[in-house]
């Protein structure tokens, strides 16, 4: 029996972690965006760089990534060398989310302005009908305007490996 | 330049830590004493270069280095000197660098203070630590790493650190929790060291219990800051919330607590092996498990401030090796451990046993409770929430069972204990403690209590069964100093730990019950009558503090119509992130604390006030720092710091069976 | 069986009964205790008990916070851009509540109101619980959160 007995906690062990394995993929912090396979939301906005008005008829004909970025935001700074590189690949847009112009400009004037456009978005409404929690995120949208993905945090190399581009590759 | 030795130092303690997991294990495997000799040296080494890395991010922190992106997520240039250095540990990469040096810290403890002990255990020991500083080490560096840098362009200031961790309790706070939890590493290896060599005896008892007591008392005082960080910094003047995070660390301190009282029964006697050593195991192993649930977001609570779930993935493989590992080597080696020696049914060992069982069932209890909203989401049962009410209803008869062990418990004697003379002073001091209990409630204000008279009844109780089991310890070895030099530390220390708990019981049962609260509307001019005291509003200012903007209330209060103190409660809010804070004014006093304290502006000038009088609430953190202190004197017995050779002639000795 | 081995057999059948028996209660303590949650439009079709206590989250809805001005009673409408619940609330918020901001809400239905006897409000900027997102995104209205908004 003792024999027997010995063997009880890794097996409540190994339930447990089960159950812990589980409650990863059930993670609350990845929210699934309501918009995964929507089109992109409508929007009136201005540019932040010429000031001219923008719609949605005006983002890219094809696959592109919509990065929210503020220059109050610590992490946009470190992803986006990153971001200049990929902007080379593809068309990389910009939503600068509840930002004031000035800091911004001079961010983008400091670090480099890898941005085809520059949706300026001071009060968050278009952050908020994307379902933005904060900054970054970015979301890859296809040559149609549906949304296929939103990432939370910084984009990188295995961000970009792990996630964009199974995507990208599916609706190329 | 500066951080990039940070990070080398720590790429060096990562490899010196994979020495130090591989060296001493092969050479006791293949019995080659030079091997084993790496331990002491490699321990220290990696002390040494953590220590170096830890150094370099607090410099990082003074220096305002913000190419350094942990520093720039968390400081600020107004950010005081003294945040800016328990900033350190005040996020998630940071903390973790925090646990690593404290492991590594630890293990440079064993290596120094290990000369009683054969070289191939305490080689054993340090090759056990070692792997789980591989484990910690691995993670920081490859998902964790606190001295990534953002360049070529740094930004000119930093985010700040979050306003609640603003706070002198959060210097202290962590790293007390933490030499708790990564203490009971060192049980931890000593059970698996003896697991590994199959020395199954009751020596490794007697190695690991001063370094478990001392473990226990860190934790100890680590979750009792915690609570009293959370009384005034927080803001509403709880001072335990069961949130996951406390509970966390609530489980490894009930389980380390049954593990102290275990080994007590495993060294003196040889009995309980395999339990203890599954204890041993367990304390860690739940350590870590609060780890991941705090580091991973698989719980949300209050302050969990990390939350990520790659990291996740991560810990929860790093958790299977480890319990997984250990637990199967458990399973493998305990099935054979003999248990000698008998024990009568009413004996010092069956109270122990008791006091095992109840601990086991509380922590239990607590981690069924925290993990019972993850079991039903996995399950598909929606989201649901476990409240304090569950944790009460469970604690509160859980604790009185304990207590009436605790009385007990130290008047038995070892073997066999069934002689009625010698538990009859407990009936005279149960009797005092009923009808002082009982008299109690009526002596307060308001309707007469019955949970009052039982919680100071069990208080009190306690409190003169070990006053008693004191006084019969000096008739013993007749007067207070002979006793106090020739009783075991240990003793003295559990009459602390023991007069301590009585002291946190009172405390909490008062500031339960009568608690006096009011939550009301106030403006310049305004009074409230609050038991004795009359509070009155009569300024309310902006005051520019370094990093933040605050609404200042002033209160006068007023004792029998004489002005008695002017407090000053602020709602600040900090520039940076733009966070709002309630500062609390309170006023501690050894029978109540008076607590005033902002809520948010109503129009008019007026603002939400919340004015409490708690009761004997200090008294909790009093008795929690007393239990504290009983294990820091426990470690003091001269038979820890004696040789081999002593240590083997004791083992034969007096209270040992024959 | 020597008497050792029967005392021992006898601890353990005590211990692992004990244990057993604990567990259950413990399990019955929780059966009673836990808080169910649900969203305003459960609330709405009348899918939550009343009299039990339950949770509700989603978001303070835009301009419905009014204030009693003698006292510290407060009501205001928790949505998920579906159904609006009307919640009363007696006490100080906390430092977080915000109009169109997440709110977990703790309380009981008491005659078509929600009366609160705890509100929760997210904890920074970057953090929902994880209640108000379940509720937004039952109610598939993330993507229309300023549909209503004038």
């Amino acid at each position: 029996m003792n024999r027997l007995m010995v063997w009880l906690p890794l097996c409540i062990f190994a339930i447990l972690v089960g159950f812990f394995f589980k409650g990863l993929s059930l993670n609350p912090n990845e929210q699934p965006s309501a918009l995964i396979g929507q089109p992109f939301p409508v929007f009136g906005l201005t540019d932040l760089m010429t000031g001219e008005r923008l719609t949605r008829e005006q983002l890219p004909r094809q696959p592109y990534l919509l990065n929210v970025w503020a220059s109050w935001c610590i992490t946009c700074q470190v992803e986006h060398p990153y971001l200049t590189q990929l902007s080379k690949q593809m068309p990389v847009v910009g939503l600068n989310y509840k930002d004031t112009e000035t800091a911004a400009k001079n961010w983008l004037a400091k670090l480099g302005d890898p941005y085809a456009l520059q949706i300026f978005d001071p009060t968050g409404r278009l952050g908020l009908d994307l379902g933005v929690a904060g900054a970054p995120e970015t979301f890859l949208v296809d040559s149609k305007g549906v949304i296929h993905l939103r990432i939370q945090g910084e984009v990188n190399d295995r961000v970009y490996a792990k996630k964009i581009q199974p995507v990208l590759e599916t609706i190329q | 330049m500066i951080p990039e030795i940070g990070h080398f130092a720590l790429v060096l303690a990562f490899a010196v830590s994979i020495c130090l997991a591989v060296f001493p294990l092969y050479g006791y495997l293949t019995s080659q004493d030079g091997f084993c000799a790496t331990a002491k040296p490699l321990a220290l080494m990696q002390g040494l270069a953590l220590a170096v890395a830890f150094g370099v991010l607090m410099y990082g922190f003074l220096a305002h280095d913000f190419s350094v992106k942990y520093v720039a997520d968390n400081s600020n240039l107004d950010l005081p000197w003294h945040f800016r250095m328990s900033a350190v540990w005040g996020a998630h990469e940071g903390s973790l660098l925090l646990w690593a040096l404290i492991l590594a810290f630890w293990g440079v403890a064993v290596a120094l203070f290990s000369r009683g002990i054969p070289d191939h255990m305490s080689a054993l020991v340090l090759s056990v630590m070692g792997m789980i500083s591989v484990g910690f080490l691995a993670f920081m560096l490859f998902t964790s790493n606190p001295f990534v840098r953002i360049l070529p362009f740094a930004p000119g200031n930093g985010a700040d650190l979050n306003p609640l961790l603003q706070d002198p309790g959060l210097i202290f706070h962590p790293p007390m929790l933490y030499m708790g939890y990564v203490g009971l590493s060192v049980a931890f290896a000593f059970a698996m060291a003896s697991l590994i060599s199959g020395q199954l005896d009751a020596t490794w008892a007697r190695w690991s219990r001063p370094w478990t007591t001392v473990a226990w008392a860190f934790l100890t005082l680590g979750i009792a800051l915690g609570s009293w960080w959370a009384y005034y910094e927080l803001g509403w003047g709880g001072w335990w919330f069961w949130d996951p995070v406390e509970n966390a660390s609530l489980i490894p301190w009930l389980v380390a607590t049954a593990l102290m009282h275990s080994l007590a029964v495993t060294e003196k006697r040889g009995l309980f092996r395999s339990w203890t050593l599954l204890l041993a195991i367990a304390a860690f192993s739940l350590s870590l498990l609060g780890t991941f649930l705090v580091r991973s977001g698989v719980l949300t609570s209050v302050h969990a401030f990390a939350n990520d779930p790659e990291r996740g993935v991560f810990i929860l493989g790093f958790l299977v090796i480890v319990i997984g590992g250990s637990l199967t080597l458990y399973a493998l080696r305990a099935g054979k451990v003999s248990e000698p020696g008998e024990f009568g049914w009413i004996s010092r060992e069956s109270f122990l046993l008791f006091n095992n069982l109840v601990l086991t069932v509380m922590a239990v209890s607590v981690l069924l409770g925290t993990l019972y909203p993850l079991l039903v989401d996995a399950v598909g049962g929606g989201k649901v929430s476990v409240g304090p009410p569950f944790f009460n209803a469970v604690f509160v008869p859980l604790t009185a069972i304990l207590i009436s062990g605790m009385a007990f418990g130290p008047l038995a004697k070892w073997r066999q204990s069934d002689d009625p003379k010698l538990y009859r002073p407990l009936i005279i001091t149960l009797i005092v403690s009923v009808l002082v209990g009982l008299g109690w409630p009526s002596l307060l204000a308001g309707s007469y209590s019955i949970s009052t008279a039982i919680g100071v009844t069990m208080a009190l109780w306690l409190a003169i069964a070990t006053v008693v089991d004191f006084k019969k310890k000096v008739g013993l070895y007749g007067g207070l100093t002979t006793t106090l030099a020739r009783v075991e530390k240990g003793m003295i220390g559990m009459w602390f730990a023991h007069f301590g708990l009585a002291v946190m019981i009172l405390g909490v049962v008062m500031v339960e019950n009568h608690t006096e609260h009011r939550d009301l509307r106030m403006g310049v001019g305004d009074a409230q009558r609050l038991g004795n005291y009359n509070v009155r509003m009569t300024d309310l200012a902006v005051i520019n503090g370094p990093n933040y903007v605050a609404d200042q209330a002033t209160f006068e209060i007023y004792e029998d119509d004489q002005l008695f103190k002017t407090v000053t409660p602020q709602k600040r809010r900090y520039d940076a992130s733009g966070m709002v804070m309630t500062e609390a004014s309170i006023d501690s006093g050894l029978m109540r604390d008076l607590y005033i304290a902002m809520g948010e502006p109503l129009g008019d000038g007026d603002w939400a006030v919340r004015l409490s009088v708690k009761p004997f609430v200090d008294w909790i953190w009093a008795g929690a720092f007393l239990m504290g202190l009983g294990g820091f004197i426990s470690i003091m017995d001269r038979r820890y710091r004696q040789k081999l050779e002593v240590k083997k002639d004791e083992a034969s000795g007096e209270e040992a069976p024959a | 069986m020597n008497p050792k081995r029967k005392q021992r057999l006898l601890i353990i059948l005590g211990l692992v009964s004990g244990l057993g028996i604990a567990v259950g209660l413990v399990m019955y303590a929780l059966s009673q205790n836990i808080n169910l949650f649900f969203t305003p439009t459960q609330i709405a079709k009348g899918e939550a008990p009343s009299a039990q206590m339950i949770r509700v989250g989603g978001m303070v809805a835009d301009g419905t916070v009014d204030r009693d001005p003698q006292s510290l009673k407060v009501a205001f409408d928790v949505t998920d851009f579906d159904h609006n619940v009307r919640v009363t609330y007696e006490g100080i918020l906390p430092d977080l509540f915000r109009e169109g901001q997440g709110v977990v809400v703790q309380g009981r239905i008491h005659s078509g109101q929600f009366v609160a006897s705890e509100v929760l409000a997210k904890h920074d900027e970057n953090y929902m619980p994880p209640e108000v997102t379940e509720a937004l995104r039952q109610s598939g209205k993330l993507d229309q959160m300023m549909g209503g908004q004038k």
